[in-house]
């Protein structure tokens, strides 16, 4: 018979899975900002950003014994993202990757280069030639950069994750991640320096 | 011939980023000393980095934080 009245080892093991699961969803929720910052740009809209986020936090609270306590709570988290937002078949919806081909024949000086050749003062510091791009421009410009390229951006430089983390979360080798920030970087430069262009 | 202007431009995402050796360190840094085009980028990038964040942070929505905090496990449960 299993059905014997619990023992007190029981009850102290049952009090402290709930202290601990309390202590988990408090400590993911505190993270939630954070968490929504990167799902915001990861996905294509502020709806699909809310979705993902409430469907994370849902798929968190019900898996959190597989968390390590003690381990990137905010990396785990965005994991979980990461994979709805590919389960979502995301990657049917976008661009694909060889929309921007041309973008490796940009350096990393050309942005500033052509923002600057379009003031009217010689040598204008640097503070001058940034204001000429509007935050807008960004917004537009980063949804414009082809998915993988910009996932790496949106974690690093957006959400601040290291180069491990970042790797880990989207499960590539971390001289992926490395190449597709540089890459992806160079894109929305090169496509900020166009749309500044075209105005 | 090196061009030390082009060779700096491609070391500065990695000088940026804190990926460099020591020596590639040291190799840009000489060049950043001497040539204030090549410096004038590079401040340029650093401060675009951070517009870059700032530009795209939304907050969360109000609404959508009260969601999360329903989702919690009843204390009785």
């Amino acid at each position: 018979m299993s059905d014997s009245a619990p023992t007190a080892a029981d009850t102290r093991r049952l009090a402290q899975e709930a202290r601990d699961r309390v202590r988990f969803e408090e400590e993911a929720l505190e993270l939630s900002d954070q968490v929504y910052r990167v799902a915001r740009r990861l996905a294509g809209s502020r709806e699909e950003a809310d979705d993902l986020v409430q469907q994370t936090y849902e798929r968190a609270f019900r898996s959190w014994r597989q968390y390590t306590p003690g381990t990137n709570l905010r990396a785990w988290l965005l994991r979980i993202l990461t994979n709805l937002n590919i389960d979502r078949g995301r990657r049917q919806q976008r661009t694909p990757q060889t929309t921007s081909l041309d973008t490796n024949e940009a350096g990393d000086y050309f942005l500033y280069n052509k923002l600057e050749s379009q003031l009217p003062d010689e040598n204008p510091d640097e503070e001058r030639v940034l204001e000429r791009l509007s935050q807008d421009s960004i917004v537009d410009a980063l949804a414009e950069v082809p998915h993988d390229f910009r996932d790496a951006i949106v974690l690093v430089d957006i959400g601040e994750f290291s180069y491990a983390d970042a790797a880990q979360i989207l499960d590539v080798p971390i001289g992926t991640v490395m190449s597709r920030l540089h890459r992806g970087r160079r894109i929305l430069k090169k496509s900020l320096a166009d749309g500044v262009a075209a105005t | 011939m090196i061009d030390w202007c082009d060779k700096c431009e491609e070391m500065m995402q990695p000088f940026l980023d804190g990926s460099l050796s020591d020596d590639e360190v040291a190799e840009a840094e000489g060049h950043l000393e001497k040539c204030s085009w090549c410096a004038k980028r590079y401040r340029f990038e650093e401060r675009l980095r951070h517009f870059v964040r700032v530009a795209v942070s939304e907050p969360m929505p109000a609404e959508l934080k009260a969601k999360l905090a329903a989702l919690r496990t009843p204390l009785d449960a």
